[in-house]
């Protein structure tokens, strides 16, 4: 039993990884980044918890707002970036925080940071954060800043020619993704106890743009869906454990050519809402 | 004078697409822009729009220099655009789409739609929605708000593209070859919108190949070749005009 809240636990943290990647989707920015501002939101609120004695929620909402500083810097040069270059910058970046936290003495170097007082409670913490993030995209879905960031991300220069600030609203999501992920560091940093530069490779970034795109771009439950899934699926089947990575490449590859938008669509929601109402 | 070309050139690279043309819109017109494909005119609206740099000269529109103003902040002046290739938002439905249009109108941020605290929709949000369906209705679409917007025919989707446009409340629309793929009842369509919007009061620059609605609705023609401009005036001074036959038709040879 307490594996399984464990499993969940961590389930939780990847959601909101998830969660952080599809922010900076939506304005058609693909970041392989959000694992780098997991670190930074990390190792900053476990000095602020550690070195500085701040109390468990003020320290993981701290590490939110650096990663989020840290992610508006990035995005200044991002924003004239598209595609494939976006992706190798976000990587580089990912690599650099990487290897400077490995360097940096202050918080162990590649030792890495000890230490960080247990959150007993970090399962209610973990799943109450992706509550604020359900309401807050749902909120988003039906507001003007949803629809333009869906505008920027389908179509920036027709969206830029209807009158909205591309440049604001693109820095803007990839700022607030990188705000999301940070807290994910946070919480994650508090329930693993000691955090070390290896938790937040590139591969780490890969695993959550998988969860996003497996789980669907459509809508905000692909991401839930897909980091919830393929975080349960290696802690019951042995050889899914072995075999994860490579079985993520099947599983893309099987996605993207039988059904592309990701296992949870539109149709997948409306379908759900007319079940729903039959039963009414 | 809604809109002033002054001696405007664009060059890419090596190549250039338009050399001097100087164009005066008046307010309230429909003005045409025709001439082979090729010319320059799509060039000529993307420099209007704000989608590419202009070379040399300038561009005054309602009494203000547009040449380093952001497409953004264009649109916010007052003008809107519709795309030879249609450019929906194929992620949103037709509504949606439309609503868009208002967004430099409105001020709802990321903090406003996160923290509110009635469960209620913003005022703002539903002022919009209303407004947005207005103009779909204006333009006879209606009850297919709430399609996916990539679902609609494709001359359906010229006038959701045009419903978009006017959401903006534009002063001055760039129709870039409105009435292309449409049949001879859609163009009639096309025709008596654009009469309707112009009795609105908005000024309207229309690129068009369709001969028989530009002579039909425009009041002033223009004619680019090889980015330049070669004629200007009321359609019957436009259709007389020997260096216009020729550009389309070719020189006269002797012995014809």
């Amino acid at each position: 039993m307490d594996y399984l809240l464990s499993v969940a636990t961590v389930a939780g943290i990847y959601i909101i990884m998830a969660l952080s990647f599809y922010m900076p989707f939506l304005t058609g920015q693909i970041s392989l980044g959000q694992a780098g501002f997991m670190a930074v939101g990390a190792y900053a609120s476990a000095v602020a918890t550690v070195k500085w004695g701040v109390p468990y929620i003020p320290s993981v909402l701290f590490g939110g707002i650096v990663a989020g500083i840290v992610g508006f810097v990035l995005g200044l040069p991002a924003l004239r970036i598209k595609g494939i270059y976006l992706l190798l910058l976000t990587l580089g970046f990912g690599e650099i925080v990487r290897v400077i936290f490995i360097n940096l003495k202050y918080v162990g170097a590649a030792g890495g940071f000890p230490g960080i007082p247990y959150q007993k409670y970090t399962l209610f913490y973990a799943y109450g954060m992706v509550f604020i993030l359900i309401i807050f995209f749902s909120r988003l879905r039906k507001s003007r800043m949803g629809r333009a960031f869906q505008a920027v991300g389908n179509d920036e220069t027709a969206a830029e020619i209807l009158g909205v600030n591309i440049t604001s609203a693109k820095l803007m999501a990839f700022s607030v993704g990188a705000f999301i992920a940070g807290i994910g560091g946070g919480i994650f940093a508090h329930f693993q106890e000691y955090v070390e530069p290896l938790m937040f490779g590139v591969m780490h970034a890969v695993e959550f743009i998988v969860f996003a795109i497996f789980g669907g771009v459509q809508i905000f439950w692909g991401p839930i869906f897909g980091a919830f899934v393929l975080t349960f699926m290696p802690e019951f089947f042995r050889i899914i454990q072995t075999w994860r990575m490579e079985l993520y490449g099947v599983l893309l590859i099987v996605m993207m050519i039988l059904r592309p938008q990701g296992v949870i669509g539109l149709d997948t929601i409306q379908g759900l809402k007319r079940l729903f109402q039959k039963a009414h | 004078m809604i809109l002033e070309i002054r001696n405007v050139g664009k060059v890419y690279g090596g190549f250039c697409a338009l050399h001097e043309v100087a164009m005066k819109v008046e307010e309230g017109k429909i003005h045409a822009v025709i001439g082979p494909n090729g010319a320059g005119k799509t060039t000529l609206f993307n420099l209007i729009s704000g989608m590419h740099d202009i070379s040399s000269g300038e561009i005054w529109f309602k009494g203000e220099r547009l040449n380093e103003l952001k497409p953004h902040l264009r649109a916010k002046l007052g003008i809107g655009r519709t795309f030879q290739i249609v450019r929906l938002f194929d992620s949103l439905t037709v509504l949606e789409n439309v609503m868009l249009g208002r967004h430099c109108k409105t001020k709802a941020g990321l903090f406003k739609t996160f923290f509110k605290f009635s469960l209620k929709e913003l005022e703002e949000e539903k002022t919009t929605r209303e407004n947005a369906l207005k103009w779909l209705e204006f333009v006879g679409l209606g009850p297919k708000a709430d399609q996916m917007a990539s679902n609609l025919p494709h001359a359906e989707q010229r006038l959701v593209e045009m419903a978009r446009a006017l959401t903006l409340e534009p002063d001055l629309l760039l129709l870039d070859e409105p009435a292309a793929g449409m049949n001879p009842k859609e163009t009639m369509g096309l025709n008596g919108l654009m009469a309707k919007m112009n009795q609105m009061g908005k000024t309207i620059l229309l690129i068009e190949h369709n001969m028989q609605l530009v002579m039909g609705i425009s009041e002033t023609i223009s004619v680019l070749n090889f980015g330049e401009k070669i004629a200007e005036g009321n359609p019957s001074e436009v259709q007389d005009n020997p260096a216009v036959i020729e550009a389309y038709l070719g020189k006269k040879r002797r012995g014809n």
